[in-house]
C-alpha cells in the first residue's frame, strides 16, 4: 500500500490513480460547516487566510468528539463533503490542496479540483473510533468556541483514504 | 396507579443512551460477520469491526456524529409520573453526554446556530396505552443520515413501483454519503407525519425481521435487492452490500393520498429499547 506524506506535491498528486487505496502521514487541518462560513468571510473581508496563522492546505471534514483525559482525540471520522461544496472552489483557488471527507461533490467542485491540481479523497464514514487511533497529535487552532466545528490541527500517521477525484 | 421516579428514568436513559455510542449493536455486527461480499468489500467491513472492538475498548464513539437523541415513549394510561417525560429525558441526555464525552450537535436555532451545548433537546414522541407498562425505544441519530431521508406525498396510482423508484433513486443519489450498508425504514400510508414516524420507528427492527403482511414483505425484499444492485457497497467504495435490510412500515390512509417516507440508518444504527 502507498504511503504518502502530506502536504501533497503536484506529482504526488499526479502519480495516484482513482480508485487507490492509500495512506497518509503529516498535518491535515479539521474544518465543517461553521468553519467553512468563518474563513469565507475572513476572505470577504481581508482577501486571504494570512490572520490564521497557519497554511489550510490540507482539509479533513471532520467534528470530533470530546477527548477523555489521556487520550490524544475522541472519535474522528468524516462528515458528508458535500455540504461544503459551496465553499470549495474559492478555497481550492487560495491554495488548497488536499481534502478528505466522505461522499460525492458537485460538478463545480470536480472541475474545480481538476483546474487547480488538487485531490479529493474519501475515508471510511463511521469509523470515528478507528480514523482516531491514527491521529497522534491534536491541537486547536482557530475557532475554539465553535466547539467541535472549531479548526484542529491533526497530526496523522498511516490515515487510511481512496482516492476520489483528481 | 404504578409510580414511576423520575430518577429511576434519569439514571436508566443517560446509561444507556450513551452505551449504545460505545458498541455496535450485536445484530449488525454479525451481519458485517456473516456478509458475502468478496475484498476489498470484506476489508472495509473488517475495518468497521475494528471500529466497533476501539471504541468498546477505549470508550471512543463508534462514530463522532454521535447524534440528536429520538425516544418513542410507550406509557401506560395507569403510570404515574413526577415530572414530565420530557423534562427526565432531557436531564438524561444532558448527563449521558457530558458524562461521557459525546459530541454535542445540538443548535438552538436552525438559522443561527448556536450549539445548546449539552445535545438537548431531544425529540420525544409519547404514545398512551393502555396499562401500567412503560417503554422506550431510544436512537441516537447521525446528521448524515438522516439528511438522505426523503417524504414524498404521491399519488394512490403511483402504485408499488412508484415507491420503488423514489426510494431507489434517493439511494443512488444520496447513498454514498450517509456510511452505507445502510437500514432503511419507509413508512407508507398514514399522513405526512404520520409517514415519517412510522419510517423511524421501522429502524428499531431487527436486520431480517419481514413484515407481517405478505405483500410487504415482499416490497421489502425487493427494494433491498434493487439498492444492492447500485453497486455502492460498504463505505461507499463500491460493491455489494449498500444496504442490510430494508423495513417498511403501514398505515391506514386519506382515499387521495399515498404519502411515503424513507428514513436512512446508517451501519451504526445506535438504538435500544428500555422497559421499567
Amino acid at each position: 500500500m502507498k504511503e504518502l506524506k502530506l502536504p501533497l506535491t503536484n506529482e504526488d498528486i499526479s502519480s495516484l490513480t482513482l480508485g487507490e487505496f492509500v495512506y497518509l502521514s503529516g498535518t491535515i487541518y479539521s474544518a465543517r460547516d461553521n468553519t467553512h462560513q468563518r474563513i469565507i468571510e475572513i476572505l470577504e473581508r481581508e482577501g486571504n487566510l494570512l490572520s490564521l496563522g497557519f497554511s489550510l492546505s490540507s482539509i479533513y471534514y471532520m467534528g470530533p468528539t470530546p477527548a477523555r483525559a489521556g487520550v490524544v482525540c475522541g472519535s474522528a471520522g468524516p462528515t458528508t463533503s458535500s455540504r461544503m461544496d459551496k465553499f470549495t472552489p474559492l478555497l481550492l483557488e487560495k491554495g488548497l490542496k488536499v481534502m478528505i471527507g466522505k461522499g460525492k461533490r458537485s460538478e463545480e467542485v470536480k472541475n474545480s479540483i481538476r483546474a487547480n491540481h488538487a485531490i479529493y479523497f474519501s475515508t471510511i464514514g463511521g469509523a470515528g473510533a478507528y480514523l482516531a487511533d491514527r491521529i497522534k497529535k491534536m491541537e486547536c487552532v482557530a475557532f475554539s468556541e465553535l466547539g467541535p466545528e472549531a479548526i484542529y490541527r491533526l497530526e496523522v500517521e498511516k490515515f487510511p483514504v481512496v482516492v476520489s477525484y483528481k | 396507579m404504578r409510580h414511576i421516579n423520575s430518577d429511576t428514568i434519569i439514571e436508566v436513559v443517560s446509561k444507556r443512551v450513551s452505551e449504545i455510542n460505545f458498541k455496535i449493536d450485536d445484530n449488525i455486527l454479525s451481519c458485517f460477520k456473516t456478509a458475502k461480499v468478496d475484498s476489498p468489500e470484506k476489508d472495509f467491513l473488517n475495518i468497521l469491526i475494528e471500529n466497533s472492538d476501539i471504541a468498546n475498548k477505549k470508550q471512543i464513539a463508534l462514530c463522532q456524529d454521535t447524534g440528536i437523541v429520538i425516544v418513542f415513549a410507550k406509557v401506560g394510561v395507569e403510570v404515574k409520573l413526577d415530572k414530565s417525560l420530557e423534562e427526565s429525558i432531557n436531564i438524561a441526555v444532558k448527563k449521558g453526554y457530558l458524562e461521557n464525552y459525546l459530541r454535542k450537535s445540538v443548535v438552538v436555532d436552525p438559522i443561527n446556530r448556536v450549539n445548546t451545548e449539552d445535545n438537548t433537546p431531544a425529540i420525544v414522541h409519547v404514545e398512551l396505552v393502555d396499562g401500567d407498562g412503560f417503554e422506550l425505544q431510544i436512537m441516537s441519530k447521525g446528521g448524515g443520515s438522516e439528511n438522505a431521508s426523503a417524504l414524498w406525498m404521491l399519488d394512490p396510482a403511483d402504485g408499488e413501483q412508484g415507491i420503488v423508484d423514489k426510494v431507489v433513486a434517493r439511494i443512488k443519489e444520496k447513498g454514498m454519503n450517509c456510511c452505507p450498508p445502510l437500514i432503511l425504514g419507509i413508512g407508507i400510508g398514514g399522513d405526512m407525519e404520520k409517514s415519517a414516524m412510522l419510517a423511524k420507528k421501522a429502524l428499531f427492527r431487527k436486520i431480517g425481521e419481514r413484515s407481517s403482511v405478505q405483500r410487504y414483505s415482499l416490497l421489502e425484499q425487493r427494494i433491498l435487492e434493487e439498492v444492492n444492485s447500485l453497486g455502492i457497497g460498504v463505505g461507499g467504495f463500491g460493491g455489494k452490500l449498500t444496504a442490510m435490510d430494508v423495513f417498511i412500515e403501514i398505515a391506514p390512509c386519506h382515499i387521495a393520498s399515498m404519502p411515503v417516507a424513507l428514513n436512512v440508518g446508517c451501519h451504526s444504527s445506535r438504538h435500544c429499547v428500555v422497559k421499567l
